[in-house]
């Protein structure tokens, strides 16, 4: 009865390894990954009248409020044509807080289906993600023509070749916190309305709408305290000219994606497999 | 044969008191209430907060699955049925214990699960079948086999929202039984879908099992258990109570459900009636070994204290589904009562009920006119269903179910 019995292929124990991130696992999910991605893509526009227009809309009108603001207040924008400047920073904001506040509702979002069948619960929050990754390469479309239209004031850096860099980078903050308050809304509901306005309350900490060179020396040490700050910089200089940054300042942001990232993956398996008795 | 699942000392154990109150602000309250002495202000009136208050799912259940083998799982509700197949099909973790598994394993928990309403039935069969762990490649091997079985092809490139529940489940079942997992899990599908489509279901998991693949069937039906099953576990109150051949151990579930002595005894103070007759002892008396089930008589008796002599005394009974229907009334014979104890008893014959949970009220009538007294719901019981060589396990309906005299020529 007991012959072959070094060949289990699954063993369910109360708690797997701390550090057993398990990426083979999800790796044989791929499948999955990218239809939840196209789900998400198809399903979202289904019985709209403009359908995917949407990803165009919504930035072009954040963007177009932000610009008549900072035009009233006169914030100067290191003379980059203020739209474009706004623009930049809207697209690549919208990426990360899209990222934010969707991967936060991981668990609380799909406990139905996570209570019936199982797979890598990183699936989800990773699908996510790549569906966010899509919507910014079509808002990065958006860019293109006010870009030919202001060539002339505008100056492409070498950066340019940065910017996958500087994406990747956005997704494992966005994923990383994320999931670690998607682990953390499983006891305290209260996380996910303080995620809604906490996002928008970050932008204004973010140099989206105003240059960081507008920041007085003396509080400049503060405004490098959040991550995203320089990776909005380096976004803006290598598509416009200019920018505030060091490479201190970007290796920052790059340890800081990787340890929230890591923390956030450690403590979303802690929860993964036991949150369905507290949910 | 080899052994495919080994279930190893699983125990399950719900903290009821550490899980908190679910918002951050809930629990500061109460941790400040706690630190300045005074009650919980969150507990009602009464109730008390007990931290060690735990609830014990799954105790110490071990139990090991062959290849190829059909297993049922069978208790009442609340028996840990559920929490087992969640920790089979990992969607919790077990307190302690282990359970190794050979092969992939799908569940049907619930059919239909991960189905986007906006999307079409051939979208929803990939992403069905990939949330039930297989690749795109294998779904669309198999995708053909599918559609055919959930005969649903007309509609397939329509958005589910618009499929009849039925299609739903169809296609639902049909991506799953497709699967060709090593163990499939299925829990309670007979509940859903017409008679067609029940014969369907179980020849698929037939033909899953006959292929040497594994199937855990877990249902509140008897019947389909015992005519599908090879072996079955009984599980109460979160223990294995006994593991063997379908019809020995679902005898035996039977047995340990049935209320034998569903006897209540009455001390005078607190016998129901009024100053004319009082009731003193109600039982459902079944011959001991029996079963409680439709194929078998059962003995409504009674006891009653009459305050004075009748010259023309007679009962009057009513039996109701615990829905509320009325089965049936039957009126017993008149007689002249003396003053003092009577006991009563009404033989309700076999092959004449129906299955289910039932309720019996009883009238002392005296001059075939007047009420002296009527005692609602005074027993309550449950008749099992019993049927030999069904191919059809769904509900049978109607009030009776009566053993009639039948010719075929």
């Amino acid at each position: 009865m007991e012959t072959n019995q070094d060949n289990w292929t699954h063993v369910i124990e109360p708690t797997e390894g701390i550090f057993n991130f398990n990426l083979r696992e999800l790796w044989r999910y791929r499948d999955l990954i990218l239809l939840f991605v196209r789900r998400d893509f198809i399903a979202v526009y289904k019985q709209t009248i403009l359908g995917p227009l949407w990803h165009f809309l919504q930035p072009l009108f954040t963007t177009a409020v932000y610009t008549i603001f900072i035009s009233i207040v006169k914030v100067p924008t290191d003379e980059i044509p203020r739209i474009l400047f706004v623009l930049t920073g809207v697209v690549l904001w919208n990426y990360f807080s899209s990222c934010l506040v969707k991967t936060s509702n991981t668990f609380i979002g799909n406990a139905s289906i996570f209570g019936k069948v199982y797979f890598p619960r990183l699936v989800i929050p990773i699908s996510v993600i790549l569906s966010n990754l899509m919507s910014f390469f079509i808002q990065c479309l958006l860019l293109v023509p006010f870009l030919i239209f202001y060539r002339d004031n505008i100056h492409p850096t070498i950066y340019i070749l940065a910017i996958p860099f500087l994406i990747l980078l956005l997704a494992m903050m966005g994923l990383g916190l994320g999931i670690l308050v998607s682990s953390l809304t499983v006891k305290y509901r209260d996380l996910n309305y303080l995620i809604a306005f906490g996002v928008q309350l970050a932008m204004y900490a973010t140099p989206v709408i105003y240059p960081l060179s507008l920041i007085p020396g003396r509080f400049k040490a503060i405004a490098m305290v959040n991550p995203i700050s320089p990776i909005v910089e380096v976004f803006r200089c290598a598509l416009l000219g200019k920018g505030t940054f060091s490479i201190e300042t970007i290796l920052y942001s790059t340890v800081f994606a990787i340890v929230i990232l890591v923390f956030g993956v450690l403590l979303f398996r802690r929860v993964e497999n036991s949150f369905m008795d507290t949910i | 044969m080899s052994t495919v699942i080994k279930v190893e000392n699983v125990s399950k154990v719900y903290e009821l008191g550490k899980m908190g109150t679910g918002t951050l602000t809930s629990d500061i309250q109460r941790a400040f209430a706690r630190m300045k002495g005074q009650e919980d202000p969150l507990l009602r009136i009464g109730e008390k907060y007990d931290e060690g208050a735990i609830h014990i799912a799954l105790r110490d259940v071990s139990f090991d699955v062959m290849q190829g083998q059909v297993l049922g799982i069978i208790g009442k509700n609340g028996a840990g049925k559920s929490t087992l197949l969640k920790i089979l099909s990992r969607v919790t973790a077990p307190t302690t214990g282990k359970v190794k598994m050979k092969g992939r394993l799908a569940s049907l928990l619930e059919v239909g699960t991960g189905f986007h309403p906006e999307l079409s039935g051939r979208e929803n069969i990939f992403l069905n079948g990939a949330i039930l762990g297989m690749t795109n490649r294998e779904v669309a091997r198999k995708f053909e086999e599918i559609v055919e079985f959930s005969g649903v092809s007309k509609f397939i490139d329509t958005p589910v929202k618009r499929y009849s529940s039925g299609m739903y489940v169809r296609l639902a079942f049909a991506v799953a039984a497709h699967l060709e997992p090593e163990i499939l899990i299925v829990d309670e599908v007979l509940a859903v879908g017409d008679a067609d489509f029940q014969r369907k279901c179980l020849g698929k998991m037939k033909d899953v099992s006959s292929h040497g693949r594994t199937v855990l069937f877990v249902s509140h039906n008897m019947e389909a258990v015992k005519n599908l099953c090879q072996e079955v576990v009984l599980l109460e109150k979160g223990m294995v109570a006994e593991i063997g051949k379908p019809a020995a151990v679902i005898n035996s579930y039977f047995k340990r459900n049935t209320q034998y002595s569903s006897q209540i005894i009455f001390e005078e103070h607190e016998a129901p009636g009024n100053e004319n007759v009082k009731l003193r002892r109600a039982e459902l008396h079944i011959h001991e070994g029996e079963i409680l089930d439709i194929n078998h008589a059962f003995e409504l008796q009674f006891e009653f204290d009459l305050a004075n002599d009748y010259q023309e005394f007679n009962y009057s009974l009513n039996l109701f589904a615990i829905t509320g229907e009325h089965i049936f009334n039957t009126v017993s014979p008149t007689v002249s009562a003396v003053k003092g104890r009577m006991k009563v008893s009404c033989l309700v014959p076999a092959d004449l009920m129906n299955s289910g949970d039932f309720t019996v009220s009883i009238m002392a009538v005296s001059q075939r006119s007047i009420t002296l007294f009527y005692f609602q719901n005074v027993l309550n019981f449950e008749i099992f269903d019993n049927r030999e060589n069904e191919k059809w396990f769904g509900n049978i309906s109607g009030a009776v179910r009566p053993k009639l005299n039948w010719k075929l020529s």
